[in-house]
C-alpha cells in the first residue's frame, strides 16, 4: 500500500502543475498502472484520513462473478472429491484396515500388521509374503537407478547433437520422437520378439540362444537387460522433445562469450548449456523418477505376467504389487501403494531441495 | 615501408602492451600508398589465418559427418523395433524363430493379418475403445474449459488456494486412487457380476472426466488472453458464458486439440483400469485385447509371433496416423506438458 500511495501522489503533483485552472475540483484522468495490472483514479477526499485515490478495473468487474465461477467449477470440483481426494483419504485409511474387503466393506480391525506383512516382518495366514520385500522393492529401485539418470544423459546429449545439426533437424526430431505415440503393451511385445532367445539381437551379437535367455526362462539379472532397454528407449521421445526446446531458448550470446573465451566444447555443455537447462533438468529429472517409481505396462509388455516364467514373481514392482493384490488383498495393495506414495514424496522433495542450490532460473 | 614492416607492427601491437610497444601499435596509413597492396597476415604456430580457417572448415566439417553417423545410428535404434514389428509381422513363423535371422521377410505372409481380422476381434475391441475415446475426451473437454475459464478469468475467493489444491493433487501416483476408484465404482455398481456394456463403458468413461493437468495447461492459455477482449464483451453486454465459448474456445482451440489427441490416445494405451473393471473381455479395449489373445499356432500349439506382431501393427498403425496428420499438436501439447493420457 506505502508504495501505491507514493505513485499515486507523484502523479498528483505532475497532474496538479499540468491543471491549475481546476484547482477548486481536480479532475485527474484515470492512469493505468502496467506493472499491477489496475486502473488507477484519483479522486478528492471525502473524509479527513481517507486515502486520496481509489484502484479500480478488471479485477473489480470480475469480482461481481463470485458466486457464478462455483457453478464453472462444480463439475470438476465433484470429480475432484469424488474420484481424486476421497479415493486418496479412503486409501489411507484401508492401509490400517485388517482384510478389508473391496466387495462388501467388511474389516477386521484396525491394524498396522499390513505393514508388517508386506515388509516380511510378521506372517499372514501363518505364511509370510516375501515377493514384497525380495521382488517388488529391489526391482523397483533398480528401474529408477538404472534408467532415469542413464536416460536423462542420453536425452540430453541427442538434444545437443540435434540442435547443432544443419540438415535434416527437424526431420531427426521426428524420429526421435516416434516412441512417444506407440501403444506401451504393443511395443512391448515387440521388445520380447526381439529378445527373444532365437530373436534378432541374440543373432546379431552372435549369442546362443540356449545360454542367453532375456525374456521366456531368463535370470532375474538377464531379464533386467531388456527391461531397461525397453523403458530408456520408451522414455527418450519425451526427454528429448523438453530439452530441445529448452536448448532453443537458451540466447546464442552465452555461447559466443564462451568460444571468445577459449572454452572447449565439453566444457561449454558442462559449463553453460547445462546450467542454462538446469529447470528443464529438473523438471525431467522428477517426473522420470515417478515414472520409474511406477513401472508396470513395460513388464506386462514383455514377460505377459510378473517373472520370467510361469509362478515366478522375480520382476514384481511396487505397482505390479498393488494391482495384483488389489481385488483379493485390498489391505495390502493399500499399504503398498501408500509405501509408494511416502518414497515418491520424499524423493521428489528431496530432489527440490538439492534443486535450491543448483537450479538457475 | 614495405609487407614485413607492417606484419612486424601489426604483431608487435597483440603483444602485451610495454611502454615501447604502445608507441608502434597502429599501423600509420597516412605512410602507406595506395598503389601498395597490404597483406595483413599473422602467424600462429607457423599458419596463416586461411590456413588455420581452412583446418577449422575441415575440422568442423568431418565433426559434422561424425554427428550424422552417431546421430544416424541411434536413430535407427529408435525405429528398428518398428521396422521388425513390420518384418515379423509379414514373415513365415519357422522364418521368426530360425536360427538365422533374416532383415527382410523371405514370404510375405499376408495370411497373418488374415487370421488376426478372424481370431483376434479387433474391430469390437476398436469398437470399445472408440466409444471410450470419444466420451471421455467431450467430458473432459467440457469440464477443462470451464474450469479453467473459472481459474483463469473468474475472481473469487480461496481462488489460488483451490488451485494449489488441483496443483498437488498432480503429485499423488495413481495408484493411490486407482484402489478405492475400484470400490468406488463397484458401489454405483457399474462392475460386479451382471455388468452390461453400459457398466462398463461408464466405469471406464467417468472416473477419467478430469484432468488436473489439462486444467493447468489451459488455464495458463485462457490467461494469456487480452482483458480488453473481455472488458468489450462486457460492454456489448454478453455474459461470461458467451465470452467463454464465443471468444475463449476459438482462441484456446490449438490447446483444445492438442489434449484432444493426448487424450485419445490415452485411452487407446490405457490397460490396467479397463483389466481391472470389466468382467468380460468383449468389454475391454484394444491394449487389453492385444496383451490377452493368446494367438497360438494351430498345429503346433505355441505362440506365434507373426500373429501377434500384425496384431500389434493393427493397434500402432491408427496412433501413427494420428501422428502424422497432428504431429504439431502433439508436440507442442507433450512439449509444454509431458504427461500421457
Amino acid at each position: 500500500m506505502e508504495e501505491t500511495k507514493e505513485i499515486n501522489l507523484r502523479e498528483q503533483k505532475s497532474l496538479t502543475a499540468t491543471n491549475d485552472f481546476f484547482e477548486e475540483r481536480p479532475q485527474y484522468e484515470d492512469s493505468f498502472d502496467a506493472d499491477r495490472n489496475v486502473i488507477v483514479r484519483l479522486v478528492a477526499p471525502q473524509k479527513k484520513d481517507a486515502k486520496p485515490y481509489k484502484i479500480t478495473g478488471i479485477d473489480d468487474v470480475a469480482a461481481k462473478n463470485n458466486w457464478k465461477a462455483w457453478i464453472y467449477l462444480a463439475p470438476v470440483l465433484i470429480l475432484l472429491v469424488v474420484f481424486l481426494l476421497y479415493p486418496l483419504v479412503n486409501t489411507i485409511f484401508i492401509a490400517f484396515l485388517e482384510d478389508y474387503s473391496s466387495i462388501t466393506g467388511e474389516f477386521k480391525s484396525v491394524t498396522i500388521n499390513n505393514f508388517g506383512v508386506i515388509f516380511g516382518l510378521t506372517t499372514y495366514n501363518g505364511g509370510k509374503e516375501i515377493n514384497f520385500v525380495q521382488y517388488a522393492i529391489p526391482n523397483t529401485f533398480l528401474i529408477v537407478i538404472l534408467t532415469v539418470p542413464l536416460s536423462t544423459v542420453i536425452a540430453l546429449l541427442i538434444s545437443v547433437a540435434l540442435n547443432k545439426l544443419p540438415f535434416f533437424q527437424k526431420f531427426l526430431q521426428t524420429v526421435f520422437f516416434l516412441p512417444y505415440v506407440t501403444n506401451a503393451i504393443a511395443i512391448g511385445m515387440v521388445f520380447s520378439v526381439i529378445f527373444n532367445q532365437n530373436g534378432v539381437f541374440n543373432f546379431i551379437f552372435g549369442l546362443n540362444p540356449d545360454e542367453f535367455k532375456w525374456i521366456y526362462g531368463a535370470t532375474r539379472a538377464a531379464a533386467f537387460v531388456p527391461l531397461c532397454v525397453y523403458i530408456i528407449w520408451s522414455s527418450l521421445p519425451f526427454k528429448i522433445l523438453v530439452f530441445l526446446s529448452g536448448l532453443q531458448g537458451i540466447d546464442k550470446q552465452y555461447y559466443n562469450a564462451a568460444k571468445i573465451d577459449g572454452a572447449s566444447s565439453g566444457k561449454i555443455l558442462w559449463r553453460v548449456t547445462v546450467p542454462l537447462m538446469s529447470p528443464q533438468i529438473l523438471y525431467i529429472m522428477v517426473t522420470s523418477f515417478i515414472g520409474a517409481f511406477k513401472e508396470y505396462t513395460s513388464i506386462v509388455g514383455l514377460f505377459n505376467g510378473p517373472g520370467t516364467s510361469n509362478g515366478d514373481y522375480s520382476m514384481y514392482t511396487i505397482v505390479y504389487y498393488v494391482y495384483d493384490n488389489l481385488s483379493t488383498h485390498t489391505s495390502f495393495a493399500a499399504a503398498a501403494a501408500v509405501f509408494l506414495f511416502v518414497v515418491i514424496l520424499a524423493f521428489t522433495g528431496l530432489q527440490f531441495m538439492v534443486s535450491k542450490k543448483r537450479v538457475y532460473y | 615501408m614495405n609487407e614485413n614492416n607492417l606484419k612486424a607492427i601489426l604483431v608487435e601491437g597483440l603483444k602485451t602492451p610495454t611502454p615501447e610497444s604502445t608507441q608502434k601499435k597502429y599501423i600509420d596509413f597516412a605512410q602507406v600508398k595506395f598503389t601498395q597492396k597490404i597483406v595483413l597476415s599473422l602467424e600462429e604456430s607457423g599458419k596463416t589465418v586461411d590456413a588455420i580457417r581452412r583446418n577449422q572448415k575441415i575440422g568442423n566439417i568431418f565433426s559434422t559427418i561424425i554427428l550424422y553417423l552417431i546421430i544416424g545410428a541411434l536413430a535407427l535404434f529408435m525405429i528398428f523395433p518398428f521396422y521388425w514389428m513390420i518384418i515379423t509381422s509379414l514373415k513365415f513363423n519357422d522364418e521368426i524363430i530360425a536360427s538365422t535371422q533374416t532383415f527382410y521377410p523371405t514370404i510375405i505372409m499376408w495370411s497373418n493379418y488374415v487370421y488376426v481380422f478372424q481370431s483376434f476381434d479387433f474391430t469390437q475391441y476398436l469398437g470399445n475403445t472408440l466409444v471410450v475415446a470419444v466420451f471421455s475426451t467431450l467430458g473432459t473437454l467440457i469440464t477443462t474449459i470451464i474450469a479453467a475459464f473459472a481459474f483463469g478469468r473468474l475472481q473469487f475467493k480461496g481462488r489460488e488456494a483451490l488451485f494449489m489444491v488441483f496443483l498437488m493433487t498432480m503429485m499423488i501416483p495413481g495408484e493411490m486412487m486407482v484402489i478405492s476408484n475400484y470400490i468406488t465404482v463397484a458401489s454405483f455398481g457399474w462392475t460386479g457380476t451382471g455388468q452390461t456394456r453400459l457398466d462398463a463403458y461408464l466405469a471406464m468413461i467417468v472416473p477419467f472426466w478430469i484432468s488436473v493437468f489439462y486444467i493447468y495447461l489451459l488455464r495458463q492459455n485462457i490467461k494469456q488472453i487480452p482483458n480488453e477482449l473481455y472488458l468489450s464483451s462486457k460492454v456489448d453486454g454478453k455474459s461470461d458464458w458467451t465470452f467463454l465459448w464465443r471468444v475463449v474456445v476459438p482462441l484456446v482451440a490449438p490447446t483444445l486439440i492438442s489434449i484432444t489427441i493426448l487424450k485419445f490416445m490415452g485411452t487407446w494405451n490405457s490397460y490396467v483400469w479397463p483389466n481391472l473393471v470389466t468382467n468380460s473381455p468383449e468389454f475391454r479395449l484394444i491394449s487389453n485385447g492385444l496383451r490377452g489373445s493368446a494367438f497360438t499356432d494351430a498345429d503346433t500349439g505355441r505362440t506365434s509371433f507373426g500373429y501377434q506382431m500384425a496384431a500389434t501393427v493393427l493397434v500402432t498403425v491408427p496412433l501413427f496416423l494420428l501422428f502424422v496428420f497432428f504431429r504439431k499438436y502433439i508436440m507442442r501439447g507433450v512439449g509444454r506438458a509431458g504427461i500421457k493420457g
